[in-house]
């Protein structure tokens, strides 16, 4: 293309850069009035793009304010990072799943400051190999920060589990981390069907490792888990936040993918007494969020490939992502952050990858979507 | 409907009946009774060659000919059928003029009666539908969709038992298509991907939408240039032929999964 002639996006982003890089002159305060200005100029024009630069950042900047004036938070007392679904076959077999991973890894290493910990999400493996495995640990071990892990159906259903409790130990556990009660629960637990139609355990993981074959099982967290967590929740007081992680949703969206927890509503009634409940989970390889009485639930993106939205029982309060570009390889995924505050609860920054990032402030779920709603996709999905 | 009485009452009367002999005569009236609404299928006797030959009958059972040359048991070339078959039909023609074959065979199967079909010279020749009209007759009312409803109606003339061998050929064309689309060596992935991992149920492939004007691939697409691009870069295999097998089960499988959606060519 010609030097001469400039595209709009082109000449759009010189002038971002150039109002940016005089705005680094200017302290906080008059950055702020400035970039208010701006925006509304912008907004009175109705020229506003969702995700654009100028709304994001007077969004939390307001929200900022209103949290200070309420004296509810300042700034997190910790964060953390996480990456989730890397699905990783052996090296030799395919590259591209260990670039998405090994990208984020990087991405997380950037962060400054760095994250109290970073959560693994379940599914590191594709087909629960233990080179797949072994390779995701390899991959991991690369991070900075402290890792916590989580096991995905991918991770467990060639030997239920062997090679992961072997490599990562026990599936479920939980720890106390400035304030908050963190749990990680092993969810995807499967009532028998490989017994009966006398499966290797190749065929059980492939099946597994299938959405819509409709042979598999429903995911469950199980009546011995729900016992354990229940016994560990008992000593910890209603008042203390709680942080849960589970590979699947711990509330039904869609049976037919196991976008789905078969015992939801029970695990759901264990952890309804405590004040402020946020369940972070992987699986559905999109941007995902719901609040149900007092539990807000986050899903995490993937880094190996995006998935559509079901066609039924997507929480209302979600806000999408746009279909992906099936052209690039990294669009609709990535990794994210999560900003825990004094009171407990967690905003959320997904970090999608060849996108703007998006933040999801907790008061938009706890308010359900009444405050802090964050820019509507531009696109529905089909 | 009398027939059917007398069946009934002879049942009755074995079953009052006390001993083997009677309730084994019984049985002969049930058979009657199945045998009476599910007629056999007929058939036709073929002639007694008079030339040394074969005699070929066309399938209303009255029109034939002999084949000379051409011994019992023995099969006649393609060439030698079609000539056959062509004379036969000239030879009904001939002796039914002005008729159509649809038309008179559907007629002669209406009547039951085992009557030569007559010709429209014949007496009831006023009888004989132009197209558009049906033919007044009492029994009409419960029999299948009378002659001549409407010219050259292919469909009239199929069954349920067609439909059903349509539909299960339809439908293992499609589940064809489903078991590739969820099998990465069928595909020819060298790195394991299946066009399932992104599309679950073909969710996201928006077959209705198609053609339309592919920004990324800067040109007018078919849902086939789609699956090839596919095939060719996320699951890293080699595009197939249009005409393959294979991306026409695809092609199956995906359009299957939305049916009733409605046809919208190039949206985005």
């Amino acid at each position: 293309m010609s030097q001469r002639h400039k595209s709009v996006e082109t000449k759009y982003m010189e002038d971002r850069d150039a109002v940016l890089k005089g705005l680094r002159q200017l302290d906080r305060r008059t950055f702020l009035k400035v970039l208010a200005a701006t925006t509304g100029a912008v907004m009175a024009k109705s020229l506003m793009p969702p995700h654009s630069f100028q709304l994001v950042e007077v969004a939390s900047a307001a929200i900022d304010k209103a949290s200070s004036a309420s004296g509810m938070a300042g700034k997190p007392p910790f964060t953390f990072a996480y990456i989730s679904d890397t699905h990783l076959y052996q090296r030799t077999l395919n590259q591209r799943f260990v670039r998405a991973a090994v990208k984020a890894v990087e991405d997380v290493n950037a962060l400054d400051p760095q994250p109290d910990f970073v959560l693994f999400g379940g599914d590191l493996a594709q087909l629960g190999r233990r080179e797949e495995l072994d390779l995701g640990k390899q991959i991991l071990s690369e991070l900075k920060a402290p890792v916590k892990m989580m096991v995905g159906e991918h991770d467990w259903f060639y030997d239920l589990g062997d090679a992961w409790q072997e490599m990562f130990g026990p599936p479920n556990y939980s720890f106390d981390w400035k304030g908050v009660h963190v749990v990680v629960l092993m969810s995807v637990h499967e009532k028998d069907f490989w017994t009966a139609r006398k499966m290797t355990p190749a065929e059980r993981m492939q099946t597994v490792a299938g959405l819509d074959n409709g042979i598999q099982s429903r995911f469950e967290v199980g009546d011995d888990e729900r016992k354990w967590l229940a016994d560990d929740l008992a000593k910890v007081p209603h008042t203390t936040p709680l942080l849960v992680f589970s590979h699947s949703p711990l509330y039904k969206y869609y049976r037919n993918w196991n976008f789905w927890t078969d015992d939801a509503e029970q695990v759901q009634a264990i952890l309804k007494p405590y004040k402020h409940v946020t369940v972070i989970h992987g699986h559905t390889h999109q941007m995902l969020q719901n609040q149900i009485g007092n539990i807000s639930f986050y899903g995490m993106l993937s880094t190996a490939w995006p998935w559509p939205y079901a066609p039924t029982g997507l929480p209302p309060l979600t806000i999408q992502m746009n279909r992906a570009d099936p052209f690039d390889q990294f669009d609709g995924l990535g990794d994210g952050q999560f900003n825990v505050r004094t009171d407990g609860l967690a905003d959320k920054i997904y970090n999608l990858w060849d996108r703007n990032p998006v933040t999801i402030k907790a008061d938009y779920l706890i308010s359900h979507g009444k405050t802090a709603r964050p820019p509507a996709p531009q696109f529905a999905s089909y | 409907m009398s027939r059917r009485t007398i069946a009934f009452g002879t049942l009755a009367f074995a079953t009052l009946a006390v001993g083997a002999a009677l309730i084994a005569a019984a049985m002969h009236p049930i058979r009657e009774i199945f045998a009476q609404e599910r007629p056999p299928f007929p058939t036709h006797q073929a002639l007694a060659a008079k030339n040394g030959g074969v005699v070929v009958m066309l399938c209303d059972g009255k029109t034939s000919m002999e084949v000379k040359g051409l011994k019992a048991g023995q099969q006649m070339t393609h060439q030698q059928a079609i000539e056959v078959t062509r004379e036969l039909m000239a030879k009904w023609q001939r002796q039914h003029p002005n008729q159509k074959w649809q038309m008179a065979e559907q007629m002669a199967q209406t009547d039951q009666s085992s009557e030569p079909v007559p010709a429209p010279s014949a007496a009831s020749g006023a009888d004989v539908a132009k197209p558009g009209e049906t033919v007044p007759s009492p029994e009409t009312s419960a029999k299948p969709p009378a002659m001549g409803t409407q010219q050259g109606d292919t469909y009239a003339s199929f069954t349920e038992r067609d439909y059903k061998i349509w539909k299960a050929q339809t439908d293992s064309f499609v589940a064809e298509g489903n078991r590739i689309f969820h099998d990465a060596k069928e595909l020819g992935s060298t790195i394991g991907v299946s066009c399932d991992m992104c599309h679950p149920d073909a969710s996201n492939t928006h077959p209705e939408t198609y053609p339309k004007y592919q920004v990324q691939l800067q040109r007018v697409a078919l849902l086939r240039d789609m699956i090839d691009w596919c095939i060719e870069n996320p699951v890293k295999g080699k595009a197939l032929d249009p005409n393959d097998p294979k991306l026409r089960a695809l092609e199956a499988y995906i359009i299957a999964q939305r049916k009733g959606v409605a046809l919208d060519y190039g949206k985005h």
